[in-house]
């Protein structure tokens, strides 16, 4: 029998292009070439399938070019007649994760060739296409590729050969909401038991039938008077004082910052700039009114387009930190904006 | 956080460059923005050209402020 073909997508990361100022990088198809990643998918491939085409693409090109990256690629998958379409794994590289998810969605949607992709279940891309891509419960990050692979692999070549798919439990990807049936070797009431003997003896334990988590946050009535409003500025882009004095992390941010920017007219490279890791800081550190628009907000204060500029500015960096923490800091500076009468915020994001 | 901020019961504008994202972490108001390294601002341009573009989005987002929504709205 022939080898299953596989075609496979990564970032410029993973192609070791480069890292923040390769993300421009443009879509490109390389014929015949396993790259990165590919290799730990071909480990267990072994005989039965190969990568035949390798698909890169900057992550930042792919998100900011979102219809022609993915017409391109689309159309470059067609051209290769793989039986199956790997993206990834993407860990918790956002726009990567994001990109993953698109483009195997679109495969699947456009061309009808199965795809999967990776990811670790907090990366945005995961509840954006989980329920339309199987895509592999991955760790946070590229530490976890050695037991991701394989799950994508085995999955891509069970996806190929149309053989038929287990439960999310059994395969590894996160759930999609389809329900498949399979034989528990333990009845229900030994699998209850021994969850509520671990649940009184603090020890892990997993439910059969997780709640599903519904959280929307009605909209605010709008803001009656503009030009009476006190504005806040805050961002998830890492904009800091120069220096960073509170030595606010490039990733896995713990802790936010809060700045004074009374009397502040402008953001200058001499005394701000971004400590985000995540994207090409180069445009940031130039000039940080390109994240957090100060320039502009003091000449609308001082046309009385607005009321005010709130004096504080909060700020951390959104690059795989945690939901639990940015929920945590917006909860508490949220309380300050409340207690200094701030009427909205701007949040700006890279 | 955008999420955090209008549970506090402020109203909040989200401007950024991936607005699926932006959706899917459940922002009301939302802007888009230019690019990911520079959502305000686009270095290609000369620099009053792009303090002109960083006020038009500024401006959008102060529309989209003082505009009632009732679901989630991207302010084009």
């Amino acid at each position: 029998m022939a080898k299953i073909k596989v075609v496979h997508y990564i970032n410029q990361f993973f192609a070791q292009i480069g890292g923040e100022e390769k993300a421009e990088y443009p879509a490109e198809l390389r014929v015949g070439e396993v790259v990165g990643p590919g290799q730990a998918l071909m480990q267990t491939f072994g005989d039965e399938a190969e990568i035949t085409a390798t698909i890169i693409c900057g992550d930042s090109y792919f998100n900011e070019n979102l219809d022609k990256a993915k017409a391109e690629i689309v159309a470059w998958v067609k051209e290769q007649k793989p039986d199956v379409f790997v993206a990834g794994p993407a860990f918790n590289a956002g726009r990567y994760g994001v990109a993953c998810g698109t483009i195997c969605d679109a495969v699947q949607e456009e061309l009808g060739i199965p795809a999967v992709t990776g990811m670790y279940e907090e990366n945005p891309g995961a509840d954006m296409f989980k329920d339309k891509v199987y895509t592999i419960a991955t760790a946070n990050s590229a530490a976890g590729m050695r037991k991701a692979a394989p799950l994508v692999a085995k999955l891509a070549l069970k996806l190929a050969k149309g053989e038929k798919v287990g439960a999310s439990v059994e395969e590894g990807y996160m759930p999609n909401g389809v329900r498949v049936n399979f034989f528990e070797e333990e009845r229900g009431s030994k699998r209850a038991v021994k969850m509520l003997l671990n649940k009184l003896a603090d020890k892990p334990f997993v439910t059969e039938y997780p709640m599903p988590s519904f959280d929307h946050v009605a909209p605010n009535p709008a803001v009656k008077d503009i030009t009476k409003a006190k504005i806040a500025l805050v961002t998830s882009g890492g904009i800091v004082p120069k220096g960073n004095p509170d030595h606010i992390e490039s990733s896995s941010a713990s802790h936010y910052g809060e700045y004074d920017i009374a009397g502040v007219m402008d953001l200058t490279a001499e005394t701000y700039e971004t400590a985000h890791g995540g994207y090409d800081p180069v445009y940031a550190n130039e000039d940080p009114d390109r994240v957090l628009p100060v320039d502009v907000l003091r000449d609308m204060e001082k046309e009385g387009k607005i009321g005010e500029l709130h004096h504080l500015f909060y700020t951390t960096v959104g690059n795989g930190t945690a939901v639990a923490s940015s929920k945590a800091f917006a909860e508490e500076f949220s309380k300050k904006l409340l207690a200094d009468g701030v009427d909205a915020v701007i949040l700006t994001s890279t | 956080m955008v999420k955090e901020i209008e549970r506090a019961g402020i109203p909040v504008v989200h401007v950024c460059t991936v607005t699926p994202i932006s959706m899917t972490v459940g922002a009301n108001r939302i802007v888009p923005a230019i690019a990911i390294p520079h959502p305000l601002g686009n270095p290609a341009l000369e620099p009053a050209e792009e303090k002109a573009l960083r006020r038009h989005i500024v401006e959008k987002a102060l529309e989209a402020l003082t505009t009632e929504v009732e679901d989630q709205t991207i302010f084009e």
